[in-house]
């Protein structure tokens, strides 16, 4: 079984539908300037989307230098993000943007906080995406 | 110009300056919620006006719609411009008085500004599209429509009541909820390859106002957090019956509108949708069950071409989905 690592901004949105997951999670830093942590196992990053004029600005900076770390790179696995499709064709974009980069899936995507509906697809959905894993 | 002699003849005089309280100027590089900074640089970068979208393209199309489809689209555009007019003149400015801090300010007054960009950009559609007696009479249908006029003063009502939480309440329920009845309408006609330019305005007008009932609706979750969890219990009823209350009126609004074109079953579960995502906005759960929600596929589309659920690995039959389409971004230090 695999990890989640999110990013979450002082919005606690993100914060609140990983703490729904009920699965231990690593909170990246809200502060751009503090040091990333540093992983040690395959995880599934939950990151949202706030808009964002063609892309730019779309990935978290917390999240990128988190991801700059080579070490942390080779641990992701998948990426679930958060979005409002009121942002029309940026709707979670930079879940897309992460999971091209590092060439893995776009596992999941969910409005705001997510709905018990959406707590309930991911939960099924690592559940056994974690076991076809191992 | 010269000054007038009365005040050339005046002696200085030794006047006691009375202490006042002090006031403070604005300073952008000491910020006490970053938040404030995120969302003005978010909105200011979505700036916008009207003129930018090519309305006078929807001309042959416009033409392509029935008496009673035209009437009802400039109804449905009349009562949007009614709730812009009260966010840009009254709500966001009444928001103002409860500031937290000077960014705070700043950012509703941005707000503010840009919902008279929104209401001004239905003229310039209807002034694009439409005869002038047909628009008077919309304006005219809009002052005399129960509905309509019922969810003004259910708004204003929170707005006068000079209770912070319940504005910030009766705000986000603008933003989030009260408009989609509406913004309805032009997804559904961009849906069918109709009046697509004017979609394109509006769904400017929906990015912005994603981010005022989020940024709002932020500004309450912190301005409830130290309180007592009885007090707390006591704002989420109000919200929760406020809800409920502007839902029963709005469901009358949509069938007025709707019935006609054999629409409202439709508008119903964009509106259950979109309510569903104010509450979130203000920290609570989802009200309206899933199956209540399932907005019509060509809608959502219309909205976010990317969200169909295919997309999704865990949701999607997975067959479809591509690993790896690098997209590129613009930020400097994202070189692996």
């Amino acid at each position: 079984m695999g990890g989640l690592v999110y990013y979450s901004s002082t919005s606690e949105n993100t914060h609140r539908f990983v703490g729904k997951l009920g699965c231990d999670a690593t909170r990246l830093p809200v502060d751009a300037a503090s040091a990333p942590p540093e992983v040690s196992a395959p995880y599934v990053l939950v990151l949202p989307t706030y808009g964002g004029v063609h892309g730019k600005g779309a990935v978290p900076r917390p999240v990128i230098r988190f991801l700059n770390i080579e070490a942390n790179r080779r641990l992701i696995r998948g990426v679930i993000a958060a979005g409002n499709t009121n942002f029309g064709t940026a709707y979670c974009l930079a879940g897309d943007i992460v999971a091209g980069k590092c060439a893995v899936p776009l596992l999941y995507r969910f409005e705001l906080l997510g709905t018990d509906e959406d707590v309930a697809n991911v939960r099924k959905g690592l559940d056994l995406f974690w076991t076809r894993s191992f | 110009m010269e000054p007038s002699p009365s005040i050339l003849k005046c002696k200085p005089m030794n006047v006691h300056v009375k202490p006042l309280s002090r006031i403070r100027a604005i300073n952008w590089n000491r910020i006490q919620d970053d938040k404030d900074l995120d969302v003005w640089n978010r909105l200011t970068s979505n700036f916008w006006l009207p003129e930018k979208v090519p309305l006078s393209n929807d001309i042959p199309s416009w033409a392509t719609l029935t008496p009673a489809e035209q009437q009802l689209t400039i109804r449905v555009f009349t009562g949007l411009t009614l709730l812009d007019t009260i966010q840009n003149g009254i709500g966001a400015v009444r928001l103002m008085d409860d500031a937290a801090t000077p960014h705070e300010e700043a950012v509703l007054s941005n707000i503010a500004f840009m919902e008279a960009v929104h209401a001004r950009s239905y003229s310039s559609i209807f002034s694009t599209l439409c005869l002038t007696p047909d628009v008077d009479d919309a304006y005219r249908w809009s002052e005399e429509n129960t509905f309509l006029q019922r969810k003004a003063h259910l708004i204003l009502e929170q707005y006068d009541s000079g209770d912070p939480l319940k504005k910030k309440i009766a705000s986000v329920f603008l933003e989030s909820f009260l408009f989609y009845s509406g913004f309805y309408l032009p997804m559904y006609w961009s849906s069918r390859a109709k009046l697509t330019n004017t979609a394109d305005l509006i769904r400017l007008i929906i990015k912005d106002e994603a981010v005022h009932g989020y940024y709002i609706g932020y500004k309450f979750q912190r301005a409830i957090e130290r309180l007592s969890e009885e007090r707390k219990q006591e704002i989420k009823d109000f919200a929760f019956d406020l809800l409920l209350e502007l839902y029963d009126n709005e469901i009358r609004y949509t069938e007025e509108l709707y019935d006609g074109v054999g629409l409202s079953e439709d508008v119903k579960k964009f509106l259950h949708y979109n309510a569903n995502k104010a509450l979130m906005n203000l920290g609570y759960e989802a009200l309206f069950p899933p199956e209540a929600c399932k907005v019509n596929a060509a809608i959502l589309s219309a909205l976010s071409p990317n969200a169909d659920e295919n997309h999704d690995f865990f949701s999607g039959s997975g067959s479809s989905y591509v690993i790896g389409k690098a997209i590129a971004t613009e930020d400097e230090d994202w070189d692996f």
